[in-house]
């Protein structure tokens, strides 16, 4: 197989390479590296004083950003990623500031960004595919607890009716209460009550004015109202007690968490009902029924998201089908795509065939369009109700062309037939050029036939040099996001589950729709379990294949 | 196959093809002996393209037609007025001109990028030798058939974190989703560029070493100028991909006015694929204009690297 032959030495070039010099370059020994990490005997010459310029220049340039990074990661104390950041930029520093070490001077950019964005992120997948992390499940079980105080909130029966003014200090707002028995006290959001003293009052006994502060007019609380309606002044320091708050800027009411939180046993009880959740250990609240509080948090649930992927009844069977979907679709196109190419370029492989030129740009014009506006393209000649091959070429039939589940398929691959053709014809055209021609001289003087030659001669050739592609065909096509995400959506939609799962869904498709779909909640967790399922069936079928082109080149 | 008749594949027009002695065709030849020798490959021409180009016209006709919904559209060119690209510039909840900026300006800095890095990466892989050389070409090969898409989840969680920190490069920003594309810079781009490279005798270098030249010199003043068709190609292949990627941009462009041409059509259609027919082809059109002109301007180019792809890797 080509691809590993460019991993042995040329010979060439081997023979200026002294062996012993190839294992020990790694830099051991900084100053003869440079000299000795250059193919040839000789060494590289010294830097110029323009190169030595701007290679300060540029890697000021970039450990000035890195300090402002660091910075900043230091305000936000996001410890771990500042010490894995500091590494990096000592590293890169390191590189570069460093006598010899040349290759990793050229590699170091284009490596970073894989390891981060390539390398780094797999693993991650791979972290999160063991978490519930989604919807309802995105932060620390403290962050959830403070958010279910803070939004379960219910006016305390029969609790007076404070009068209120909005102030305002340093563009913050305040409220002004003043409780029936004509006790003054002023708050602002997330800031408990404090008396204050020396309150102005109205005729109606309001406290509506208070030294250092600006009283809002009506206008300016009406211009205001979003940011007022915000405003939760607690009642004391401890969240059970309750908050206060205003609909209108002239009254407020007494509001008490309607769920209270006891940290000694971890619960929270409804205070109507008197039901108790708690920690059902995944990372949410749950009543004795089974009810979950909406309000969740990340945890660790370990094989949950793969088990569920394989056992729930609604995920196990449409899962099912879009795997065995996927493979059919991959296969299908990279064999449709080929012979079709092949056919082409044999047809069209003649030097003395008029309009060639012609027939080849137009041929190729699929190839050029973009790939994302091709399914869209199709869609609407596709469509059902109002497409052009019902309605016109068809003359008003209505064949579910993207709606029935076969159909639909069908219509898949002969998009991607369109999609990918051209580049087969260019690559199978390339390969049969290249093609010796003595052999099929000699063949044709022993008598054989065109489709002999081709059959038995052509095709094997080709098939060495085109074979490494076919897999990368397949590999990308098992991946083929945009002809289905535009053109069905992954529809039609299996019946027998009410997750949006489709007939010509493939698998990343489903990842995506599952961690960012409308309508269903996110679930990343599920999303990356699926992910990493891809992962193992694409580094499967690689490992496979590549050993097998390699078998294939070692007979020829 | 070795490396001489690798490269001299794509510009071979001179190769004899298809066996057999091709006779000069007599003035006049029955029918049937034409049609046999070339008729049929006129037919199958013939029908090729028409499957080929039918979709394309289709979709010029519906962004000429301002009817503009997709039963208007299947009259072909019944009607021809720009009213549908008139009302594609004039809607402030989809900047169409700002998608197509900002499709330009990630497209051809990623690229731009790509192609540096990419060549960096070459040019140690092709003219020095270390430890980890081999094992680092096979991790490359190896990455390539993992697609970015895959890890989009991770993708789009760690940007959420970035924006925590540094909001310029995080979530809606196309600063931090052209960092997200640099990181497959490397793989497929860095192979293709290897192989080539690997074709610039290596008595180049040795001569310029011998009159002093620093290794900066060599890589951008010999190096660089001897690969440029290369850069091309992998500057070109990287731009039409990213501006054909939907998937990570629409996960990290979240605000309209930053989207790409990918995101942003697509949401034409996504809601009403009917109603906003003639203006989605309008901008499909539009779209579709530079990435085909670019394409077929630079055909022979993008053919080469295409076939050097697949008997290089």
């Amino acid at each position: 197989m080509p691809k590993t032959d460019l991993l042995h030495e040329a010979p060439d070039t081997a023979a200026l390479a002294s062996s012993p010099g190839r294992g020990n370059t790694g830099g051991s020994s900084a100053g003869l590296s440079a000299g000795r990490a250059g193919r040839g005997n000789r060494r590289f010459g010294p830097d110029s004083l323009k190169g030595i310029i701007v290679k300060i220049v540029l890697l000021g340039l970039v450990d000035a950003l890195a300090v402002y990074v660091l910075m900043m990661l230091f305000l936000s104390q996001s410890w771990a990623a500042l010490a894995v950041s500091s590494l990096v930029v000592l590293a890169i520093n390191w590189i570069y500031l460093r006598k010899g070490g040349l290759p990793a001077k050229y590699l170091a950019p284009g490596v970073l960004f894989l390891l981060v964005f390539q390398v780094l992120v797999v693993f991650f997948s791979g972290y999160i595919a063991f978490t519930n992390y989604g919807d309802g499940h995105n932060s620390t079980k403290d962050d959830a607890i403070a958010a279910i105080q803070l939004t379960a909130q219910k006016r305390v029966p029969d609790s007076p009716a404070y009068k209120a003014s909005v102030l305002t200090k340093d563009n913050s707002f305040y409220l002004l209460f003043t409780d029936p028995s004509g006790k003054v006290q002023l708050g602002s959001n997330g800031e408990p009550l404090a008396d204050a003293p020396g309150a102005g009052k109205d005729s109606t006994g309001k406290a509506n004015s208070l030294p250092g502060y600006e009283t809002l007019a009506f206008q300016e609380i009406v211009a205001s109202q979003q940011e007022i309606l915000k405003i939760t002044v607690p009642v004391s320091d401890n969240p059970a007690d309750g908050t206060l708050r205003t609909a209108d800027g002239s009254s407020a009411y007494q509001f008490k968490p309607a769920l209270s939180f006891d940290a000694a046993t971890d619960t929270f009880t409804d205070t109507e009902t008197g039901a108790v959740y708690r920690d059902n250990g995944k990372g949410a609240f749950a009543d004795d029924n089974g009810q979950t509080l909406s309000t969740g948090w990340k945890i660790d649930v370990g094989m949950d998201n793969f088990a569920r992927a394989f056992t729930d009844p609604s995920l196990r069977g449409p899962l099912l089908g879009v795997i065995i979907w996927t493979f059919t679709f991959s296969v299908a196109s990279v064999a449709l795509t080929f012979v079709l190419g092949l056919f082409l370029a044999t047809t069209f492989n003649r030097e003395d065939l008029r309009g060639k030129k012609v027939y080849r740009i137009l041929m190729i014009l699929p190839y050029a369009f973009p790939a994302f506006l091709s399914g869209l393209v199709w869609s609407g000649i596709l469509n059902p109700e109002f497409g052009w091959l019902n309605q016109t070429l068809l003359g008003g039939a209505n064949i579910g062309w993207l709606t029935d589940p076969f159909l639909a398929k069908i219509s898949v691959l002969v998009v991607n037939l369109w999609l990918g053709f051209p580049y087969m014809f260019l690559v199978c055209t390339g390969a049969l050029q290249s093609l010796p021609t003595e052999l099929d001289e000699a063949a044709r003087m022993d008598g054989a036939s065109a489709w002999r030659v081709f059959r038995s001669i052509k095709l094997p050739l080709l098939l060495v040099s085109v074979a490494p592609l076919l897999i990368s065909s397949f590999a990308f096509n098992f991946n083929n996001f945009n002809v289905i995400y535009m053109l069905t959506g992954g529809g039609p939609r299996f019946a027998d589950t009410d997750r949006d799962i489709g007939a010509t869904d493939i698998l990343i498709t489903l990842v995506y729709k599952v961690a960012f779909g409308q309508g269903t909640g996110r679930d990343y967790g599920l999303a990356s379990a699926l992910a990493i399922i891809i992962f193992i069936i694409v580094a499967t079928i690689s490992a496979i294949s590549f050993k097998q082109t390699k078998a294939l080149e070692d007979v020829n | 196959m070795s490396e001489a008749q690798v490269f001299t594949l794509p510009t071979s027009k001179d190769t004899a093809v298809d066996g057999g002695p091709a006779p000069l065709a007599p003035k006049r030849r029955p029918f049937g002996a034409w049609f046999k020798d070339k008729g049929w490959r006129h037919a199958v021409g013939i029908v090729t393209t028409i499957f080929a180009v039918f979709p394309l016209l289709y979709v010029l006709s519906a962004a000429l037609d301002s009817s503009g919904t997709l039963v208007g559209s299947n009259g072909l060119f019944t009607r021809i007025d720009p009213g549908n690209f008139i009302a594609l510039f004039n809607d402030p909840s989809r900047p169409f001109g700002r998608w197509f900026v900002n499709t330009l300006v990630v497209g051809v800095v990623t690229s731009a990028a790509t192609v540096f890095l990419g060549a960096m990466a070459a040019y140690a892989f092709s003219r020095m030798r270390f430890k980890g050389r081999r094992i680092g070409l096979l991790s490359l090969l190896l990455l390539q058939m993992f697609p970015q898409l895959l890890a989009v989840v991770a993708i789009f969680l760690l940007l959420s974190g970035i924006s925590q920190v540094i909001p310029a490069l995080g979530l809606g920003s196309q600063l931090g989703l052209i960092m997200v594309y640099l990181g497959g810079a490397l793989g497929v781009n860095t192979y293709l560029m290897y192989g080539f490279f690997n074709t610039v005798p290596q008595s180049l270098d040795e001569a310029a070493k011998i009159d002093g030249a620093s290794h900066v010199q060599i890589f951008f003043g010999i190096i660089l100028r001897l690969v440029t068709p290369i850069l091309a190609v992998v500057g070109l292949l990287a731009f039409i991909g990213i501006s054909s990627e939907f998937v990570i941009a629409s996960v990290v462009l979240t605000d309209p006015d930053s989207q790409t041409l990918a995101v942003g059509l697509y949401s034409y259609v996504a809601q009403q694929r009917s109603e906003n027919w003639g203006v989605f082809a309008a901008g499909a059109v539009i779209a579709s204009i530079p990435v085909m002109a670019l394409f077929l301007f630079l055909q022979k180019y993008i053919v080469s690297g295409l076939t050097a792809g697949s008997v290089k890797g």
